[in-house]
């Protein structure tokens, strides 16, 4: 039986389709059957972070409508074997997702794939109770800043409360913290939240620190998860992540400024 | 909907007669009302003249000594003079209350406590000269044998979660996040840090309290008594602490001062 990943925050711009492009395609990469939703119904992001935009025909809603069949919706990835993607409808609202519905399609697709990453909107509403709801194992992603540091609180309040494991009594649901777009240099500067201070108000475990990085933007606006670009600090990043999510002890990176050789620090930041 | 007539004469009626609790304010007397008593209770109304202004009032006799003769009529409207309107008495022995019932102040049962009438069952306080602070709540008699069962919760309290302990205790064993709130008719315990709102003694319990490990929080509250985070000393933020009501006012009190005998 597969796992279903929620990737969530509560606030919205914080990096969760950005994380969730980059978990899915680092299990795919790793030999782990894949797939990928977007939550998001109306506002259809994650096809375009993940370069597919112009291969969906059928959608998440369509499925949960019962008009058409999980096979017609699912988008093979070109790049990556064993990762498929999930893409949502553009045109309806999140009052698509109706719970029965939802099941339905997780049920089917947990007998097919290992990993299963539910891409969860922004906000504390219905579409992001949806994708939280039939979760295993949740991926808190947060801003080193204190109103995201806030939200995700309140959506661990709600992971513990409200979701299909809580409503069961079953096991709770596994919690990871992943910070994204962290700035040591801001940090240390005191402009930032540090890793202690985030840690001490969210008491989760953390799997890894994503830091800010110019690659993501430009790797979002091609289409390529950042996790494929092995060359930039975002990048070998979410690779770490992902190996600390599969159980291998990975040392945390990039959360310390590097040292700056005497080119780079009379050229400024490179 | 199903009404018989006795209903329908009932609400034809002008009046309806129905139960209510209130949190009042609760005067505790140590000794006879002296001109020391009214100079010292001028004092603190002038630190809050709003606050106490036809500010409804119990008084507590406990503290009272047995062998003062008391005149309640004259007490009241003593107090009237400051703002301070009496309504009823509670505690104290058989013998105050009688006198304090001819005065048009009935006894009221205290917050968890049963009327007792027995006038041998009161045990009196040495007698204090007036104007003296009242003993802290702890020298109040023990609650009632029947035991108030506390709630406990083992996990971390997230922000948006509210939680209510009616009737008793609320204990956390874990942190609670900013944004949640405590509430409980009697103590709050917070084993972790305290970053939300705790209001304790909700029900108007003035001797309950709140303990937590690290006193970041929002805003705590004691019978409707509060501070918001701004009005935290500084120097008790993050520490160990325990706020509770003193002579009416919030007291917050890290746990470190306690044990060097500044409290």
């Amino acid at each position: 039986m597969g796992q279903i990943i929620v990737m969530t925050s509560g606030k919205g711009g914080v990096g969760k389709t950005t994380s969730s492009a980059a978990f899915a395609t680092g299990f795919a990469l790793r030999g782990h059957k894949t797939v990928v939703i977007d939550f998001d119904v109306g506002l259809r992001n994650l096809d375009l972070i993940m370069g597919c935009e112009r291969r969906v025909v059928f959608d998440f809603i369509n499925i949960i409508n019962g008009e058409a069949k999980l096979h017609q919706a699912l988008i093979k990835d070109k790049k990556v074997e064993n990762l498929y993607i999930l893409p949502t409808s553009q045109t309806r609202d999140k009052d698509a997702l109706t719970k029965e519905g939802v099941e339905k399609v997780m049920e089917e697709l947990r007998k097919e794939f290992e990993f299963i990453i539910c891409d969860s909107p922004a906000g504390i509403e219905k579409g992001a109770l949806m994708a939280l709801y039939f979760a295993d194992q949740a991926i808190i992603v947060t801003n080193p800043e204190v109103s995201s540091v806030r939200d995700s609180d309140r959506i661990l309040g709600m992971l513990a409360a409200r979701s299909r494991r809580a409503e069961l009594g079953l096991e709770p649901v596994v919690e990871h913290l992943l910070l994204t777009r962290y700035d040591p240099y801001r940090v240390e500067r005191g402009e930032m939240l540090n890793v202690d201070d985030v840690l001490e108000i969210l008491a989760i475990p953390l799997l890894g620190v994503i830091p800010e990085s110019k690659e993501v933007l430009r790797a979002s606006n091609v289409g390529m998860p950042i996790i494929l670009d092995d060359e930039s600090n975002a990048g070998q990043a979410y690779a770490d992540a992902v190996g600390r999510f599969l159980g291998e002890d990975i040392e945390h990176r990039f959360i310390k400024p590097q040292k700056r050789g005497l080119f780079a620090r009379l050229f400024g930041r490179m | 909907m199903a009404t018989d007539t006795e209903n329908v004469s009932e609400r034809d009626a002008s009046f309806q007669l129905r139960g209510g609790s209130f949190t009042l304010m609760v005067l505790k007397l140590t000794g006879p009302a002296s001109e020391a008593f009214f100079v010292k209770l001028g004092d603190k109304i002038r630190q809050a003249p709003n606050f106490f202004r036809n500010a409804p009032l119990v008084l507590d006799l406990d503290g009272m000594p047995g062998n003062e003769l008391v005149d309640f009529a004259d007490l009241k409207a003593r107090l009237r003079e400051h703002g301070l309107i009496a309504l009823a008495v509670q505690g104290g022995i058989h013998r105050h209350q009688e006198a304090a019932l001819r005065a048009g102040l009935p006894l009221v049962p205290a917050a968890g406590r049963a009327i007792k009438l027995d006038p041998g069952a009161t045990a009196a306080t040495a007698p204090q000269s007036a104007g003296r602070p009242p003993p802290p709540p702890a020298a109040r008699p023990a609650p009632d044998a029947v035991g108030r069962p506390a709630m406990v919760i083992n996990e971390p309290v997230r922000s948006g979660r509210q939680i209510y302990a009616p009737g008793g205790d609320l204990v956390v064993t874990a942190m609670v996040s900013a944004g949640a709130e405590l509430l409980a008719d009697g103590h709050i315990h917070v084993y972790g840090a305290l970053r939300g709102r705790a209001l304790a003694g909700l029900a108007g319990d003035t001797s309950a309290r709140i303990f937590c490990l690290s006193l970041e929080a929002e805003m705590v509250s004691i019978s409707g008594l509060y501070r918001v985070n701004e009005d935290i000393p500084p120097a008790i933020v993050k520490k160990p602490a325990q706020i509770y009501l003193k002579d009416g006012y919030l007291s917050i009190d890290p746990f470190s001062d306690r044990f060097s005998g500044n409290s």
